[in-house]
């Protein structure tokens, strides 16, 4: 294993103390349980919207803290969801009275650590919405699963409620519109390669020079197959059909398209990945009129890319052009 | 330890220690069990949570084995993260509650803790036996321990008879297709593995036996 780390016990807690250096004007870092909040959390009488996760995948969600966005990020081990008393302490710094939406990607781990984290601030008095974020296409059949599990469209999500909340709309309305990003998004992914866990420090998988794992999850973890490299074009050509096909998304259809790069995977390559979506899409009638393109949710130095489209209405479209200045996404401001 | 007076305040502190003990050692196992089904934090995770217990268990007041069963469940659930951390942390939470004021606690209360510790994980996961979770071990070694208690079998030979029960459960865990948890995204292409739960269930339960009966 090859990092820039000096020990991985204590990367997460190193990682914060950079971020708390580099963005003073943006984020507040708490230490002790670890939570990430806006600066100048609480804002009063505005919904407060925290999410959180394993870390490894940044800039999601402490890179996301910000106005117009998150109000607070639980960042977790790496790759291992935050714990109930994280998120209870994040809930309490950034409760502006207006209630909180907390964000959550389905993920056995996500869920439960968040489900006892609610269950702690309603006893206490604390409204909170939970929403979870069930997107990915790779995961087929919910019956026989834990689901499908939350990816690339929570990154739209935070943005898009994010926005909301700014507007001081109410936590039912907030929430709701959670629901509905995730009623209309859907996400697939791909992997070239593995990534290594610091503190494993082997990597989760092995892929041979000439395969690639379809359907892969933003852990390293397994998806709908393994199969021999395909050039660009196929490899978007199958996800974006089974994106497309699932929702289903018809012609005439605006769309925000992400082309999300898994940390390890350069711009050009993503790039190339765009062209193919739009040329896709494009012969199927639907029309990119937003798009995201480069790594915000990632998994560590894993190579591979994955997409997400996400139906858009005026309302999600204004919502997403809002003002927004976070470390990870900044525009308008 | 367990001389027909029951199970002792020591008892339960030897057992946690051996415990942490046996994570530690079957760190590097765990996490590559579930690094074939995963996400490959298994063993870390589990040894993290375990050695914040230890470094509990020299502040804990004696006396009390309730009390001390939830001062652990809360370290796990604040250290642990991902689902091992709500699992454990329920499981250990729930043996609180069923043994709350004891010191010792019998072959009858560790039979009630076991399976209100055991109804708390499957509340808390959502997971039915066949899952493929940790499930899969902890329910043999409650019914098998129940079993021997029923039948007249001692404390030393009621804890090998959960031990032994638990392993069987893990084996058996192999070659099923997992339905909850990360391993389920994999499904047909989990089976063949043993899950990393049910392992972690079954040295719980075989590091009790270890503990309270020795090598008698």
């Amino acid at each position: 294993m090859k990092k820039l780390i000096n020990d991985p016990a204590n990367v997460v807690r190193e990682e914060l103390q950079g971020i708390e250096a580099a963005h003073p004007d943006l984020v507040k870092v708490s230490y002790d349980p670890y939570f990430i909040t806006r600066a100048d959390a609480p804002v009063q009488g505005k919904v407060a919207l925290i999410s959180g996760g394993g870390s490894g995948h940044e800039p999601m969600h402490g890179g996301f803290v910000g106005a117009g966005m998150l109000d607070a990020a639980c960042p977790g081990e790496v790759f291992t969801s935050p714990t109930p008393d994280q998120m209870e302490a994040a809930t309490k710094a950034v409760d502006g009275g207006a209630g909180v939406v907390h964000i959550v990607k389905n993920y056995t781990g996500d869920v439960m650590n968040f489900e006892m984290a609610a269950e702690l601030c309603r006893a206490e008095g604390t409204e909170v919405e939970s929403v979870v974020v069930d997107d990915d296409v790779a995961v087929q059949d919910s019956l026989y699963t834990a689901g499908r599990r939350g990816v690339g469209t929570t990154v739209l999500m935070e943005k898009i409620a994010g926005a909301a909340a700014e507007q001081k709309r109410p936590l039912k309305e907030v929430a709701d519109i959670c629901r509905e990003v995730n009623a209309n998004g859907r996400s697939m992914g791909m992997a070239l390669t593995s990534c290594t866990v610091p503190a494993a420090g082997s990597p989760t998988f092995e892929l041979g020079d000439d395969e690639i794992e379809m359907g892969v999850g933003i852990h390293g973890e397994p998806g709908r197959e393994r199969m021999k490299m395909k050039q660009a074009s196929e490899i978007v050509d199958m996800m974006a059909t089974a994106i497309v096909d699932d929702l289903p998304f018809g012609k005439g259809d605006q769309v925000l398209a992400f082309v999300n790069g898994m940390g390890g995977t350069p711009m050009l390559e993503l790039y190339v990945v765009y062209n193919e979506l739009n040329k896709f899409l494009s012969g199927r009638g639907i029309t990119i009129s937003r798009n995201l393109i480069g790594s915000y949710i990632t998994s560590l130095e894993m190579a591979g890319c994955s997409i997400t489209l996400l139906k858009l209405s005026d309302d999600f479209t204004q919502l997403w052009d809002a003002p927004v200045k976070t470390a990870g996404l900044r525009w308008g401001v | 330890m367990s001389e027909g007076t029951g199970i002792s305040y020591d008892a339960v502190v030897a057992w946690l220690k051996a415990f942490a003990a046996t994570i530690a050692e079957n760190r590097a196992y765990l996490t590559e069990l579930d690094s074939a089904i995963g996400d490959a934090d298994h063993g870390i995770n589990m040894d993290r949570g375990f050695q914040a217990v230890l470094a509990k268990l020299d502040s804990s007041p004696p006396g009390d084995v309730g009390a001390l069963f939830k001062v652990v469940g809360m370290t796990l659930v604040s250290t642990v993260g991902g689902a091992g951390g709500p699992l454990y942390g329920t499981l250990f939470l729930q043996l609180g509650i069923a043994t709350a004021g004891k010191d010792p606690i019998t072959a009858d209360d560790w039979a009630a803790a076991l399976a209100a510790a055991v109804s708390g994980v499957q509340a808390r996961g959502k997971a039915e036996p066949g899952d493929k979770t940790m499930v899969d071990a902890l329910i043999p070694g409650r019914d098998a321990f129940a079993a021997a208690i029923a039948e007249g079998a001692d404390l030393p030979a009621a804890l090998r008879r959960s031990a032994d029960a638990a392993e069987q459960g893990m084996t058996d865990t192999i070659p099923l297709v997992a339905r909850k948890g990360r391993a389920s995204y994999l499904g047909e292409r989990s089976a063949g593995h043993q899950d990393p739960g049910a392992t972690s269930s079954y040295l719980l339960l075989r590091s009790v036996a270890d503990t309270w009966v020795g090598d008698a």
